[in-house]
């Protein structure tokens, strides 16, 4: 046996990748399937909305802040309860993201003060020019189930006047 | 020798030249399908019906490239080399028998485009023509790593042509004859891979080598040498080396079928000959996806130890399989039939001998690096 061993050897190979052609392929057919992102996974930014679909986002700009590639522009304006978006005092009137510039480190979810701006699951971000790489708050914003929980709407007054919520623990 | 005759010859060489090309395309699906599936992978499925359509894409996109060619090339060598290659590819097929022959139209159409009496001779000769485009594209390329590899090329197609010459022998000595369908009718009883195995076995490793695969493509090592010969060739041109390569694959694994494993012959080929093209195409993608299999599974060995194994082990078992097939004839004629089992008994023998020295030689060099 030790003898034949180059022989035995080979036939092992041989026999290991005949073996595999019976197992099941890894592949996953990627635009029918999509393999589902790990819990902490940080792709297309979202900006998120309260359960009564005012925005989370006050307009601070706290993540233009801690932006390390300055990727965040934010500009606030003031709510009035005929026209509001947020709860507090102001809100961002204007919110855009150069793509091309973020390097998706999170920093910016870290630093909002109202959980508004979460790093979501989506990393299909292709774009053909410069001025789509610019992602402006209607496409950031999450959609809301109904017409009538859209930004901005009128509320009775004095109800949202804190601008920062009750804050728990993350969870993962 | 009327008009009708000639027309049989064109459209059978039609057909031929047709089938090879058709071929080519649909052994580079069948290549990356099988190696896909070996490496628990799909491969490609996109273009067409289970990737069927594959081949007609990768067509159009090298019809369309650039084609490049070195400012300080030499032009027409590097314009005719690839042609060089590619034609002895094609011709070397005309002498395979796919079959005895059938009546059509009235006419008895033979199932081979020539019976000529030096079949093996002929496929030798043919074979060896090949390697001169390689060269000639390495050379006229005027770059360092494609001449590296067309030398490369030529030592290793020089090396294994003699033990693939002499196990060619075997089978003429076997089969007391060099046409290509008197070896086919001496296998009618026993296929030759049981009576000479080892020479089988030394066929199938030569052929290997002779047609650049791995874990013989030295001539072509990506990593080393950028792709060797055709490292400068585009387009079209760069298809025609792909083209000779895999047509060469076909035309290989068919002479080895033919040889070795009987060839055209199967069950009932003699009532219905149209059974003898379907069994060899059969014989012929099982030996192909042999090729593939060693091709996922062995790496590439290393340039001196195909020398080693090409001349230390190779030739040596070669001779001596030549020279224990003569005896065993010698005897069964003496003694009886009975004794062609000498044959593949001794050859195994033999092919033992020479497993010992390889192991033998590679602990040797096991120990020295420690």
């Amino acid at each position: 046996m030790r003898l034949v061993e180059p022989v035995v050897e080979l036939g092992r190979g041989l026999y290991r990748t005949f073996a595999s052609m019976f197992e099941k392929p890894v592949t996953i057919q990627y635009p029918e399937v999509k393999r589902p992102v790990r819990p902490r996974f940080r792709g297309r930014h979202v900006l998120k909305r309260y359960e009564n679909g005012l925005e989370k986002c006050i307009g601070c700009a706290l993540c233009a802040a801690a932006c390390p590639s300055d990727a965040i522009f934010v500009e606030a304006a003031e709510n009035t309860d005929e026209h509001r978006f947020s709860p507090g005092e102001r809100y961002a009137s204007t919110y855009e993201i150069n793509m091309m510039r973020c390097i998706f480190c999170g920093y910016c979810e870290d630093a909002c003060p109202t959980e508004a701006i979460v790093l979501g699951d989506n990393y299909e971000l292709s774009f053909t020019s410069r001025e789509q790489a610019i992602y402006p708050k209607e496409m950031l914003l999450e959609p809301v189930p109904d017409t009538a929980m859209l930004t901005p709407r009128e509320v009775e007054p004095g109800k949202f006047n804190r601008s920062v919520p009750e804050m728990k623990d993350s969870q993962d | 020798m009327d008009w009708i005759t000639w027309l049989i010859w064109v459209i059978k060489s039609l057909v031929l030249i047709l089938g090879l090309l058709t071929g080519f395309a649909y052994l580079t699906l069948y290549e990356r399908r099988a190696l896909a599936r070996i490496q628990t992978r799909i491969g490609p499925n996109r273009a067409g019906p289970q990737g069927l359509l594959q081949p007609i894409a990768d067509a159009v996109k090298l019809i369309f490239k650039e084609e490049l060619t070195p400012a300080k090339a030499d032009k027409l060598i590097f314009f005719l080399a690839p042609i060089i290659t590619m034609v002895p590819s094609l011709v070397i097929a005309a002498v395979i028998p796919w079959g005895t022959s059938v009546r059509m139209f009235g006419r008895e159409i033979t199932l081979y485009m020539a019976d000529i009496n030096v079949g093996v001779l002929y496929l030798m000769a043919i074979a060896s023509i090949a390697v001169y485009g390689i060269v000639l594209a390495g050379w006229s390329s005027n770059n360092k790593y494609a001449m590296l590899g067309g030398l490369r090329s030529t030592a290793q197609m020089i090396s294994y042509e003699i033990s693939l010459g002499l196990s060619f022998v075997t089978v003429i000595l076997l089969a007391d004859s060099m046409r290509m369908l008197d070896i086919v009718e001496a296998q009618s009883g026993l296929w030759f891979v049981f009576i000479q195995p080892v020479g089988a076995l030394i066929f199938l490793t030569a052929t290997l080598a002779e047609v650049n695969r791995a874990p013989f493509d030295m001539p072509e090592a990506e990593q080393e040498l950028t792709a060797g010969y055709h490292s400068e060739y585009s387009g079209m041109k760069f298809a025609l080396f792909f083209m000779a390569e895999y047509q060469k694959m076909i035309v290989i694994s068919a002479i080895a079928a033919t040889v070795f494993f009987g060839g055209f012959r199967g069950p009932f080929v003699d009532q219905i000959p149209w059974l003898g093209p379907l069994y060899l195409f059969i014989k012929v993608v099982i030996l192909l996806f042999g090729m593939i299999w060693v091709r996922a599974t062995f790496p590439r060995i290393r340039y001196d130890r195909l020398m080693a194994l090409g001349w230390k082990i190779l030739l040596p078992l070669a001779l001596a399989i030549v020279f224990i097939t003569a005896t065993g004839i010698l005897l069964a004629q003496q003694f009886g039939a009975a004794f062609m089992w000498f044959i593949p008994v001794v050859s195994l023998m033999a092919g033992f001998v020479a497993v010992v020295a390889i192991d033998r030689t590679l602990r040797r060099k096991y120990h020295a690096t420690r």
